[in-house]
């Protein structure tokens, strides 16, 4: 009969949460409930008297000029209420719009059209047939311009300039980036054994969430108070960022992130439907709704990746690794959107180096601008970590196969080791503990490494494809010190509130976003453990401007390394005024004091104690209160992280080829995960498990083309492919603890380490079993066209 | 026109278009935004609800096509205050992150069981194979049907039916 797992339904090590009174642990989510009864409440579930619905017109072309538009059969349609244009949002000012990295993208196009599926004008409705109706009644006159497609010819001295908006611009050239020491490098590489050279693409691919973006628009008629139910990640950072563009009062703003159907950095950026559907309700006084359909989702919202590298290593002949190096071609598209620090133009590819002790490294970047979707937003990653850990974690293979070396020794050889930490990387990133050899073991145990090599052995005598691939990644999140860190001038800091109720029950807030991550119970736990209420009485209050403390929102696995750090260190603020009032209760000194999660104690007395909820009544009560201490149980305090943390793992694939149809299955997944202190285990497996299932999608299927025209060949999930059941295998997870010395609770990221340490796993795996025909490198996607001319020695670059 | 059929257990009769589609009905006119929407090439699967009592992508069904027959959206999983053991089983194995895709999951597992009370695996995998989940990586998803499963063979449970 079907059984229930106990081990993998409770990973090793730790008791449920309900056999311990508070804090960490096992604990079934608090926000569950709602969402298995459909009552989850999304933005598109938003339904307010009088709301009109919105629908964008896009760009059929990639290229085009705009020689006229004629709204007027749109306008007369009987239901609806306003169609608006690039001209007229020109009028007002509001043509035009910041993207995060301080480029400007068009709201609506005035000019010309710079990609497929670009914003051209809008049609507000009664309802949304109606709008779609009326956006087939718009006639819009194009020109076609070439397009800037093949991002190699893209600094081409005859090709069209797209960002002719820009002045003087003469060329499609972004930007340039440099990091490392170039002489100290060539000068390792001068003196190698080997150096191993190849070309390595990670494609575009796209976050594609279930639920796609959208908003409802409500200004207030009376006082103007815009209230805005939206898809954010970082409800006030976008905030601010409307505050600055439309010149709206930010005290006039409210915006409100509800239950949030996935995110993965797609819903980070501000996009120009956000925009449209404000000014739609600030012209007709009514709330207004925009959805976008999922082919607007895939083909106008923010993209990820799109690096073409050469990866270069040098070595020693005994496989000491020594340098390495890397030139990046980068797409950014029509306009630069990249989400990233703003010192930080290519996010933290800089710890390309990864998880080994090199003597030096050098990386060299040229961003472009072609006539596609603009992003190059982290898709479940910290800033461009996933290409970074992609590029080392392929190379170092490639060196392992001229070698003739086992990948997994060759990693084991290298690691930094655990007395370096913390750890200088010689691109300047301070890595700040690890222990990684242990974590590695513990995989290869797991996996049983050596009895999968003697399979391999086996079925390869016998002509079968097997194989087995191998990645260590160290990721750097949780964005960060604001010496260095700030997107668009606001510092990467966040806030949390804590007040105690009378009764000992407490609510938290928190400047930061659940997207299904589990916040309102993890949250719950961080605070728990540090005031000794149970995390049931503790309410988690998220996604609304109006309640919440500024700070910069949930991705690139920050939540827990800055806004956990935020809420354990407030609930430590409102534990010492709470020891204070204690003291005064019991009569003691507040040395005198002991802590017991949950009650303080006279020390050597225990009967003499109060509880949590004794001294919140006290605060809240008649009766005097210490000297100097006012009355009340709460706390605000906004967290600057010292640094990043630097979370890590080992992961191993088995995958079989078919060598008729040279399809790839994914036999077996092993993944050990160390991001420190856990919180609760199960959300950590489960966020392991969504990556993982990323990182096969990015391998073997996903990738966001186009055509030479500029056509996007991934405008549809039955173009763009997403990993169902069928696709994965059942994931085996383990984990290592080595907390993080500068956290208050010493806990690193998680959200992320899976997509980003996954798709090398994978790709390694599957040119390990085709190593019969000595292929030694193969680009992602690898479908099986792809992997079948892998075999024949005639695959080319995806791009 | 006019439609009328049974949601929930309930009569309803509306007037509508004859290009609505069952998913926009079931949300926009009857107010039960439990059954999500997610693409628009019946990809996705988290518009899935029960048409006389099999699983239907409600994206593909106009409205008008339910004229007179049962159907069944997650808001009519719990009967009686007491939640369905598939609703219980994703609850207790972590079967939902945003929770997007989960109705549709539910559903579909709900005529699985109804179907085959002891799945394999593999049975599972392939019942929701038409279905897209972004956060879980589907394993949580496979045990929380399995713990609903294992749950009605120590209890069985009449469920199944929207009346
Ligand atoms: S909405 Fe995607 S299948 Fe129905
Ligand atoms: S739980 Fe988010 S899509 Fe499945």
């Amino acid at each position: 009969m079907t059984a229930v797992e106990p081990d993998t339904a409770k990973p090793e090590g730790f008791v449920d949460n309900d056999e311990k009174p508070v804090g960490y642990g096992r604990m079934l989510r608090k926000e569950d409930p709602r969402f298995v009864r459909g009552l989850g409440k999304y933005c598109d579930d938003v339904e307010l008297p009088g709301m009109l619905h919105l629908a964008i017109l896009r760009s059929p072309f990639a290229h085009a000029k705009i020689n006229g538009i004629d709204a007027s059969a749109a306008q007369a349609h009987p239901k609806v209420k306003a169609v608006i244009t690039g001209a007229d949002l020109a009028e007002q000012g509001l043509a035009w719009m910041p993207t995060l990295s301080n480029d400007v993208q068009a709201v609506l196009a005035t000019d010309k059209v710079r990609f497929q599926g670009q914003e051209v004008a809008f049609v507000v409705a009664e309802d949304r047939y109606s709008a779609r109706d009326a956006l087939e009644l718009i006639e819009v006159d194009y020109e076609a311009i070439d397009p800037v497609i093949d991002v190699r010819k893209a600094l081409d001295p005859d090709m069209p300039v797209i960002r002719d908006d820009l002045e003087d611009k003469t060329d499609n050239h972004c930007f340039d980036w440099e990091t490392g020491d170039e002489e100290a490098t060539n000068a390792v590489f001068d003196k190698a054994d080997v150096v191993v050279s190849e070309d390595i693409v990670y494609p575009r691919v796209h976050p594609a969430p279930m639920e796609t973006c959208g908003c409802v628009a409500d200004v207030e008629r009376v006082d103007g108070k815009l209230t805005l139910w939206s898809t954010t990640q970082a409800p006030h950072a976008h905030r601010t960022v409307y505050a600055l563009v439309a010149g709206l009062p930010e005290h006039k703003i409210r915006v409100i992130a509800p239950d949030i159907g996935g995110g993965f950095g797609n819903k980070v950026p501000i996009y120009p439907g956000y925009v449209c559907a404000i000014v739609a309700s600030l012209v007709i006084g009514k709330p207004v709704k925009w959805m976008e359909d999922r082919t607007e989702n895939l083909v106008s919202t923010g993209f990820a990746r799109d690096y073409i590298m050469r990866g270069e290593i040098a070595a020693t002949k005994d496989g000491k690794i020594l340098g390495i190096r890397t030139n990046v071609l980068a797409d950014h598209g029509a306009f630069n959107g990249t989400a990233a620090p703003v010192k930080y133009p290519a996010g933290f590819f800089g710890v390309f180096t990864g998880s080994y002790d090199i003597e030096a490294a050098h990386c060299k970047m040229t961003a472009v601008y072609t006539n596609k979707a603009p992003g190059g937003m982290a898709y479940a990653c910290s800033f461009r970590i996933t290409e970074a850990v992609y590029l080392v974690e392929r190379i170092v293979d490639c060196l392992a196969y001229e070698l003739d070396m086992d990948p997994a020794e060759l990693r084991l050889k290298n690691f930094i080791q655990p007395d370096q930490f913390p750890y200088e990387s010689k691109t300047g990133w301070v890595y700040d503990s690890g222990d990684y050899e242990p974590t590695m073991r513990k995989a290869m145990d797991m996996a049983g490494y050596e009895e999968l090599r003697r399979e391999q052995a086996e079925k390869r005598e016998r002509g079968e494809l097997m194989g087995i691939g191998i990645s260590f990644f160290t990721e750097a999140v949780g964005a960060g010190p604001r010496k260095d860190m700030d997107i668009l001038g606001l510092g990467m800091a966040d806030g949390c509130e804590l007040r105690i109720h009378p009764t000992g029950k407490a609510v938290v807030r928190l400047s930061v976003k659940t997207q299904g991550q589990g916040h309102e119970t993890t949250f719950a736990q961080i605070v728990a453990e540090e005031i000794g209420i149970p995390p049931a009485d503790i309410d988690v209050v998220h996604g609304d401007t109006d309640n919440t403390p500024f700070g910069l929102g949930t991705y690139g696995s920050r939540s827990t390394p800055v806004s956990g750090a935020a809420a354990a260190l407030v609930a430590r603020k409102v534990r010492d005024k709470a020891q204070i009032i204690a003291s005064g209760m019991l009569e003691v000194s507040v040395a005198d004091l002991e802590w017991d999660k949950g009650s303080f104690h006279v020390k050597g007395d225990p009967s003499q104690s109060v509880t949590i909820a004794d001294i919140a009544m006290k605060a809240h009560g008649a009766g005097d209160l210490p000297e100097g201490i006012e009355g009340g149980l709460e706390a605000q305090i906004c967290y600057n992280p010292d640094n990043l943390t630097y979370p890590f793992g080992a992961y191993i694939c088995v995958v079989d080829i078919d060598p008729g149809t040279a399809e790839v299955k994914v036999r077996r997944f092993i993944a050990v995960d160390d991001c420190g202190t856990q919180i609760n285990p199960m959300i950590i497996e489960g966020q392991v498990h969504g990556g993982l299932a990323d990182g096969v999608g990015m391998a073997l299927m996903e990738m966001i083309a186009f055509d030479e025209d500029g056509n996007c060949l991934g405008g549809s999930l039955m173009d763009y492919l997403i990993p169902t059941a069928m696709e994965v295998p059942d994931w085996e997870t383990g984990h290592t603890v080595t907390p993080s010395p500068h956290h208050p609770i010493g806990a690193k990221g998680i959200g992320e380490s899976a997509t980003v340490g996954s798709p090398p796993a994978i790709v390694n795996a599957v040119v390990d079993a085709l190593k019969p025909y000595n292929v030694r490198h193969a680009d992602m996607p690898l479908t099986p066209s792809r992997v079948w001319e892998a075999m024949q020695g005639t695959l080319q670059p995806p791009i | 026109m006019q439609v009328t059929m049974s949601v929930n257990g309930e009569e309803v009769t509306k007037e509508i278009e004859g290009r609505l589609l069952l998913v926009h009905f079931i949300r926009d006119h009857l107010g039960l935004t439990g059954t999500h929407w997610g693409c628009d090439t019946s990809n996705c699967g988290t518009c899935v609800v029960w048409m006389d009592d099999e699983p239907v992508k409600s994206c593909t069904v106009l409205a008008a096509m339910a004229g007179g027959r049962t159907v069944r959206t997650v808001e009519g999983l719990e009967v009686d205050g007491v939640l369905d053991p598939v609703q219980q089983g994703f609850i207790e194995c972590h079967g939902l992150q945003c929770g997007f895709c989960t109705p549709g999951m539910m559903m579909t597992a709900r005529a699985l069981l109804d179907e085959n009370p002891n799945p394999s695996e593999e049975e599972i995998r392939e019942a929701i194979s038409g279905q897209i989940c972004r956060c879980t990586g589907y394993s949580t998803i496979i045990r929380s049907i399995q713990w609903a499963a294992a749950k009605e063979a120590e209890t069985p449970v009449t469920v199944g039916s929207a009346s």
